[in-house]
């Protein structure tokens, strides 16, 4: 069994323009230390999702169905005091931000030393000591110097490195970072993934990975999400999603990334149109008014999510098409075609 | 844009020697010279694409300023077209024929105003456009030339998307037919299928009108996409400038080799492969900027020299400028 | 990885083949709809009457000002017309000659609030203050309103040494005790203002002068405190720079972009300035300092109440609910403004 399953979680914000569904049904299974990596454009419910496993979110926003499972345990409706031993304690979170998290009056060292307090019992002395040893596992020099020193004093980066020690506090068993290069310069951003891997090798905690930028997920990820219109289009191995993407929109992020070992002065591949609208979204696939490959089925029908290989899901119409009307009508088996050999490997998988 | 490396074309814009300072209140009655750009020099051939890249705070969006004006440059000089900006004739030509398009297509459009209103500003400030009817009519051509219909016209800004925004942004750029824009990170704000759309309008915009560009940005891979020639600038200083292949292929300076290998590369086997070369620590307050070579404190190359000595902006080949004593 | 708990079956799926022939351009742009065009005055408008006191407020202020400005055209008594023949009435009374009239079959208003110890109609009275009161509101906000704007916009825009001496005298009027200056400035101005010729200022009397003057002196500092705030923060905003970029001038940026975007700011300070010159009118007009007599003010009114008040209570309660309903609704009404333009600052 994995130790997150999240099984159609549905997140809404219920705001004055009307129901905003964030997250409209998403599933994904996390192992114990795996890179998990959520892709997605600016409103795609990448973040909402991960809220919604950590239970923060903010008002008017709430989960409306669906499951999560830590280890067993149902999340999803679970008291406030049980998701108080879970946050920070088993599940831990970083923000793009860390200003936003970190008290501007106090010293570093003393949110160090409250964080550690709060969820162990070691004695002031002793979480002092914790303090220290968590900076210096985070790469900051001097750590007894900037124990003393406040948020403000220190660099965008070295904040950051703040922010994973403090999350990573308690040993988790999961980190979510939520777009956590994303304000940084590149080669701060460079300092802080080579960080993150190394500490993910090191203590052995699984993360959660919540980028737009794909460059950011390709070298850290085992295994990807790409969000669109909160649905998961695609998901699969990092090596699936970057060589075989099976997903229109997936395919067209890939082209509209200027390759920089490319001399050629080739023209880019943007997708056209604008980002789903949340408050409208399309009665079919959220992604079929910018999809040049749209049909009409798209328009009417939410895709559903298929297997197009092991481990590798796609919810798009042209899977269906291409296992199917190659040649002569189409076909009741025909349709069933697609991912029927998958099926048998799915329910073996699942026996096991 | 081949027309790069042919010499014979005229320079629309020379630099020579920029330096801006501000001075910065740093206590109760106690302010510091902030040397956000000290002593940069470059030029601009006509229709080419001029990329200025950096980390936040090296002064690459400052050095877009002072050349419109925004600020009054502290010393140094620059031409447009020939002529020194100083006097009121040379300002007038420049604000006509020099344009701006912003990073942030939020905080870049009055939300007071309807977009045909923003888009019509520099026709209304220069006095472009002889009566209403001319005025509409303009403003419905550059919003076919970004590919907005002309009923958006009566909209607001805030009814938009980022990349719609952005593409407002731009048809109010090319209001007054200018012949250089400065683009200042247009792009870092958009979703990543957005900016493909911007880049290539970018491109064709510039081909249709010959325009001529100072692109800056802080991401590698898109300046290397649209640029014909890179300057890489550290701590108010360029490090390096070069065309964008040669600077790809063969950086000389030990900041532009890290920051090349720090670029996210989206291909999973590639990225596993890389070498990175880490920089140590993080770059200085540009209020206390190190002396001799300001990148010294985190250069893996750096020597005594470095911290007494600061290294001159040379031509180190055909084309490449580079400042470093170690290449 | 376990994936069989999401597995879907594809078997289930009845479908139309034609459904995958592709789309129309058309087809796929229907599906992108895009929002009403909403401008910002308007969303803020429907804001607005969503909140009901606060158009319950606007509601009694119109009635009040429709009251106080048309009732009087018709109205058969005057404020000024004395009759010793009916001194100190209650509400609905009539004195005798009056009670006589009436007898011999002619038909008379009521005096609905009474008269007055000099056997004037209280009623007028009363309507003519609330006249005053809501003339000195508006005139005040006018005041306010250009002296704060000009002042906040050029010492915000201009920043640097300009804005340093500026915001000094502003503090300096803040620093100065309100009442005590108010006071001062209507004894001295009102001196010096009743010996004016002039016909516009004799027209509307030397105290209402005065009270407008001691306005635009002193009333204005915080609009143009909130002014200059939000032209400090829209200085920064990008779509000034540009326009400084392309060389406008700065009036240009202040009437096109600057003011523009403080409106907000400009009707709330407005709004909640109107029932503070309310009141201090008729604070000044209680000490005897507002407008001339035989002209009445809510705050005279009270004043005058003061002497009769064990046997005439209602000649303090009228006027005195009449303040207090004007003021209670403009405040009530500020706030409802507030949050309809500034959703952010609502708690």
């Amino acid at each position: 069994m994995a130790m997150l399953e999240v099984k159609d979680l549905h997140t809404s914000f219920f705001t004055t323009s009307g129901e905003v569904r964030a997250v409209g049904g998403i599933s994904f299974n996390l192992d114990e230390g795996k890179v998990l990596g959520i892709v997605g454009e600016s409103g795609s419910g990448k973040s909402v999702s991960a809220y919604s496993v950590m239970q923060i979110l903010t008002h008017p926003g709430r989960i409306t169905s669906g499951s999560i499972r830590f280890r067993g345990q149902e999340l999803v409706g679970s008291s406030e005091e049980t998701m108080r031993s879970i946050r920070g304690n088993k599940i831990s979170i970083i923000f793009q931000d860390p200003m936003t998290c970190l008290n501007p009056t106090f010293t570093i060292g003393n949110q160090l030393i409250e964080a550690i307090r709060l969820h162990t019992n070691r004695n002031r002395r002793e979480a002092k000591e914790r303090a220290i040893e968590m900076l210096g596992l985070v790469g900051i020099n001097e750590p007894k110097k900037r124990m003393k020193q406040y948020a403000y004093e220190l660099s965008g980066g070295m904040r950051q490195r703040v922010m994973i020690a403090m999350a990573l506090v308690c040993e988790p068993d999961i980190l979510i970072a939520d777009e956590p290069t994303t304000a940084l310069d590149v080669t701060i951003q460079a300092q802080i993934l080579e960080l993150m891997s190394e500490l993910q090798k090191k203590l052995g905690m699984a993360i959660i990975m919540i980028t737009h930028d794909l460059g950011v997920i390709a070298g850290l990820c085992d295994e990807v999400i790409v969000m669109y219109g909160g649905k998961v289009a695609e998901r699969g191995t990092a090596e699936q999603i970057f060589y075989n993407p099976k997903h229109e929109y997936t395919k067209g992020l890939m082209r509209s990334i200027p390759n920089i070992d490319n001399d050629e002065k080739e023209r880019l591949v943007p997708i056209e149109g604008a980002p789903v609208d949340m408050l409208n979204l399309p009665k079919g696939c959220a992604f079929a008014p910018r999809c040049d490959k749209a049909m009409k089925v798209c328009l009417e029908q939410q895709p559903e999510e298929y297997w197009v290989a092991e481990d590798h899901l796609s919810a798009c119409w042209m899977n269906v098409k291409e296992a199917t009307v190659l040649d002569g009508p189409l076909t009741k088996e025909d349709i069933g075609k697609i991912g029927r050999d998958f099926q048998e490997k799915g329910e073996e998988k699942g026996h096991e | 844009m081949s027309e790069a490396n042919n010499s014979k074309l005229p320079n629309v814009l020379e630099v020579k020697d920029l330096k801006q300072y501000f001075s910065v209140t740093t206590g109760f009655l106690k302010s510091t010279l902030l040397k956000a750009v000290d002593g940069v020099s470059f030029s601009i051939q006509e229709g080419e694409t001029l990329g200025l890249v950096g980390e936040s705070g090296c002064g690459k969006t400052t050095v877009g300023r002072s050349i419109l004006r925004l600020y009054k440059p502290t010393s140094g000089e620059v031409y447009f077209k020939g002529i020194k900006i100083g006097d009121q004739a040379s300002l007038d030509l420049l604000h006509k024929k020099a344009q701006l398009v912003f990073q942030d297509p939020y905080s870049s459009l009055n939300p007071r105003m309807t977009v045909g209103d923003i888009v019509a500003e520099p026709i209304d400030v220069h006095h472009l456009a002889a009566n209403k009817k001319e005025r509409n009519e303009r403003i419905n051509e550059l919003l076919a030339m970004v590919g907005l219909s002309s009923e958006q016209a009566t909209r607001y800004a805030h009814e938009f998307s980022g990349g719609q925004r952005q593409r407002i942004g731009i048809a109010r750029a090319l209001a007054s037919k200018p012949e250089f824009i400065v683009c200042d990170e247009p792009v870092s704000a958009l979703d990543v299928s957005i900016q493909a759309q911007v880049i290539n309008m970018l491109e064709d915009l510039q081909h249709q009108l010959g325009l001529t560009y100072l692109f800056i940005a802080h991401d590698l891979s898109v300046v290397k996409h649209i640029s014909n020639r890179i300057a890489v600038m550290y701590l108010g200083r360029m490090v390096e400038l070069a065309s964008s292949t040669e600077l790809h292929h063969h950086p000389l300076h030990p900041y532009t080799i890290s920051l090349l290998s720090a670029v996210p590369i989206p291909d999973p086997k590639k990225a596993h492969a890389a070498k990175r070369i880490m920089l140590e620590g993080d770059v200085p307050s540009p209020l206390k900027v190190p002396s001799g070579c300001s990148f010294r404190t985190r250069c893996p190359r750096a020597t005594e020299l470095c911290a007494q000595v600061t290294p001159e902006f040379r031509e180190e080949a055909p084309g490449h400028f580079v400042a470093c004593h170690h290449l | 990885m376990q994936n069989n708990e999401v597995f879907k079956n594809p078997l289930s799926l009845q479908l139309d083949p034609k459904l995958f022939e592709p789309a129309t351009t058309q087809e796929k742009a229907q599906q992108v709809i895009m929002r009403d065009s909403v401008s910002f005055g308007r969303d803020a408008l429907r804001r607005l009457l969503k909140n009901k006191i606060a158009v319950i407020c606007m509601a009694v202020i119109l009635l009040i000002a429709l009251i106080a400005f048309l009732v009087p055209e018709f109205y058969p008594y005057s404020y000024t017309k004395q009759d010793v023949t009916a001194k100190n009435l209650l509400p609905f009374q009539y004195s005798q000659k009056e009670m006589a009239k009436i007898e011999k079959g002619e038909k008379l208003f009521p005096h609905i609030m009474g008269t007055d110890s000099l056997g004037r109609d209280y009623a007028i009275r009363v309507i003519y203050g609330t006249r005053i009161s809501l003339l000195v509101g508006i005139v005040a906000a006018v005041i306010v309103v250009v002296i704060g704007i000009i002042y906040g916009s050029i010492s915000g825009y201009f920043g640097g040494r300009v804005d340093m001496i500026m915001m000094r005298i502003v503090d300096i009027i803040y620093a100065l005790p309100d009442v005590l200056i108010v006071i001062l400035l209507s004894v001295v101005i009102k001196d010096v203002v009743s010996q004016s010729k002039n016909d516009l200022i004799v027209r509307l009397g030397a105290g209402m002068v005065s009270i407008f003057l001691v306005f635009g002196l002193l009333y204005w500092v915080s609009m143009a405190r909130q002014v200059r705030g939000q032209i400090l923060s829209i200085k920064e905003q990008e779509f000034v720079l540009y326009s400084q970029a392309i060389g406008a001038s700065p009036a240009r940026i202040i009437r096109k972009h600057m003011i523009p975007n403080c409106i907000s700011v400009i009707i709330i300070t407005a709004a909640m300035q109107i029932p503070s010159a309310i009141f201090t009118e008729s604070f000044l007009s209680f000490l005897g300092l507002g407008v001339s007599i035989p002209m009445p003010s809510l705050g005279s009114l009270a004043s005058e109440a003061r002497s009769g008040l064990v046997s005439f209570p209602h000649l303090l309660v009228f006027p005195a609910l009449s303040i207090f309903l004007i003021v209670l609704s403009f405040n009530l009404l500020g706030n409802g403004l507030r949050d309809a333009f500034d959703p952010k600052l609502r708690s």
